[in-house]
């Protein structure tokens, strides 16, 4: 059977993911994908054209709540936790390229 | 813009894709406020901030709204599910937006322009908005700031994204699309409809392909418009640079620009090889979202009425076609009322609609603010009709009653517009042939470019309050000998 997931694939998704993975972890992390990806691949044999895709595991629809304020965070709790804060605004480094 | 620039060579294609936050009270996911205005990162909690362990409550309200939006742009109302889009920056805290993705709420449908045309809508889905950036130094630019400064206030707050099929052709009509969707948008209640405080914001897909080919050439998203003039603005530029390109033997790059509003024209955005791969996967925390045949009924039922249907009524009563430019400012303005005060007074619906799309549309403050009552509009109308005021006096006593309120009685009165009677007009021309006997003579004689040289003298001699349309039947009359 062809591998399921090339180191390339690996390495892509990590650095996508902000992972900086060591040339020994991507050796180690494409085996252990392309093996759960080869277990998925079971489901191929199957005949599953009546089966509608499962969109979650809970036999759950429609959980709504009614669109009633609740009571926020206490401001200089929030911003406690930051870096750093100005004008009560998180402040954050230089950013190198716009919103995707 | 129109393919006349280019020596009908190139057509333009455009589809655009609207945000538009919804009117609840809440954020999307969570019970913090959705408010715009307050004071920095006063509206959040671990949901929006994306704490952990905090878990998302889909609003009922906001599924309410994309109900209307997709009602009012004849979508199909489906079964959907939410994906998170993943990715780093700064503006979501959780480094993920949760949206909708291969299943939206709204699939389908279209919107009908004031012209007539009608522009398909691929989807309209929900999603969350992201938080505010504010970029400090280098002139608030991005590239050369040093630092920036973030507001959660707007993260999580709901958005319906409503993406349009490429059947738009023009800048203009893609004005005329955003201001047809915003109308929409407003009537349903979904959204304030405010550009300018960003609760409407549009990006658009930009391409250009020889004029009658079918081709879908390569396209740009254009982002960063700000108002319908920069819209349609950097449509036009865009436009022009791909042609630019593409006459001169080049490949338009598939990419997303960003519009300059103070050099007026877009730049690229990012480079290729940081081709964006937002790893889309179903939302674990969010169940499915299957709107009961009931809810969806109820929702088609309560909508109101549309402004297309607005046009229609508005076109019925003043002898129109509903696609003419009148038509369309007046329910545009939301003045459609006043044609039907003239209706229910029986005053001239055609002349109500011509006085309103032009001196009342003219004269209303920035915020469409006016102190014109329905009823005294009305028997202004019939005051002009009936030639009590002419034509230039009901303008000037409409101005007057737009900007301070009032009857038109009264405020002719305070101008000094007395109704010239019939007597009196009649004593005028009668003054003005008397003094005038030569061109009297040749007009007799059936010179008939004289009658303008008469009621020239009627104007003056009257200070323009004549009513001139009965001074041509009075100089008429008097050269027929009755």
């Amino acid at each position: 059977m062809a591998p399921t997931i090339s180191k390339q694939d690996v390495a892509h998704v990590a650095r996508l993911a902000r992972l900086a993975l060591s040339e020994e972890e991507l050796e180690l992390y494409t085996t252990q994908l392309a093996s759960v990806l080869g277990h998925a691949r079971d489901i191929e044999a199957l005949d599953i054209a009546d089966v509608p895709p499962t969109a979650h595991p809970f036999p759950l629809s429609n959980v709504l709540r009614e669109d009633e304020p609740r009571p926020c965070l206490d401001r200089d709790e929030v911003l406690a936790a930051a870096p750093e804060v100005e004008s009560a605004r998180f402040r954050i480094p230089r950013i190198l390229s716009e919103a995707p | 813009m129109s393919s006349e620039a280019w020596g009908e060579a190139w057509e333009t294609v455009i589809g655009l894709e609207v945000h538009c936050e919804l009117r609840t009270a809440t954020k999307l996911f969570c019970g913090c406020p959705n408010s715009f205005g307050d004071e920095p990162n006063v509206n959040v909690c671990p949901v929006c901030l994306g704490l952990p362990g905090s878990l998302p409550v889909l609003n009922k309200q906001a599924v309410e709204l994309a109900l209307r939006i997709g009602a009012a742009l004849h979508s199909r109302a489906q079964s959907s599910i939410f994906h998170r889009k993943n990715y780093f920056y700064p503006d979501m805290p959780k480094d993920y937006q949760i949206s909708q993705y291969d299943v939206p709420i709204n699939a389908g449908g279209w919107l009908e322009l004031p012209s007539g045309k009608q522009v398909g809508i691929v989807r309209a889905h929900i999603e969350e908005d992201t938080g505010k950036t504010t970029h400090i130094g280098g002139g608030g630019r991005i590239h050369e700031a040093g630092y920036s400064l973030v507001d959660y206030n707007r993260a999580g707050v709901p958005l319906v994204e409503i993406v349009s099929a490429p059947d738009i052709s023009s800048a203009e009509e893609a004005r005329e699309y955003v201001e047809e969707l915003r109308g929409i948008l407003v009537a349903t209640g979904a959204s304030d409809g405010k550009m300018e405080e960003g609760s409407l914001r549009v990006d658009c897909n930009v391409s250009v392909r020889p004029a009658g080919s079918e081709e879908l050439g390569t396209r740009c998203e254009i982002k960063n418009m700000n108002s319908l003039r920069s819209l349609g603005r950097a449509i036009a530029y865009e436009a022009a640079r791909q042609v630019e390109v593409r006459a001169g033997g080049g490949e338009v790059q598939q990419e997303t620009r960003h519009w300059d509003e103070s050099e007026g024209r877009t730049h690229s955005m990012r480079s290729k090889e940081e081709a964006f791969d937002y790893r889309y996967f179903p939302e674990p925390d969010l169940v499915t979202l299957s709107p009961s045949e009931d809810w969806v009924a109820t929702v088609r039922a309560n909508l109101g009425v549309l402004p297309a249907e607005r046009r229609r009524r508005v076109a019925k009563a003043a002898r129109v076609p509903a696609s003419s430019e009148p038509v369309s400012t007046v329910v545009r303005l939301g003045l459609d009322g006043f044609v039907a005060a003239a209706v229910e007074a029986e005053a001239d619906a055609g002349l109500a609609l011509r006085r309103l799309a032009n001196e009342v549309a003219g004269e209303l403050g920035d915020d469409g603010g006016h102190h014109l009552g329905r009823e005294e509009f009305a028997r202004l109308v019939s005051m002009e009709e009936r030639g009590e005021l002419t034509s230039a006096q009901a303008r000037s006593v409409l101005k007057i009653m737009v900007a301070e309120g009032g009857g038109p009685e009264e405020v002719a009165g305070r101008l000094g517009f007395e109704a010239m009677g019939a007597g009196a007009l009649e004593a005028v021309v009668e003054d003005v042939v008397v003094a005038n006997p030569r061109e009297w003579g040749r007009y007799a004689a059936g010179d008939d470019k004289l009658a303008g040289f008469f009621i020239g003298k009627v104007k003056a001699a009257t200070g323009g309050n004549a009513d001139l349309r009965a001074a041509s039947e009075l100089l008429r009359r008097r050269r027929a000998g009755q």
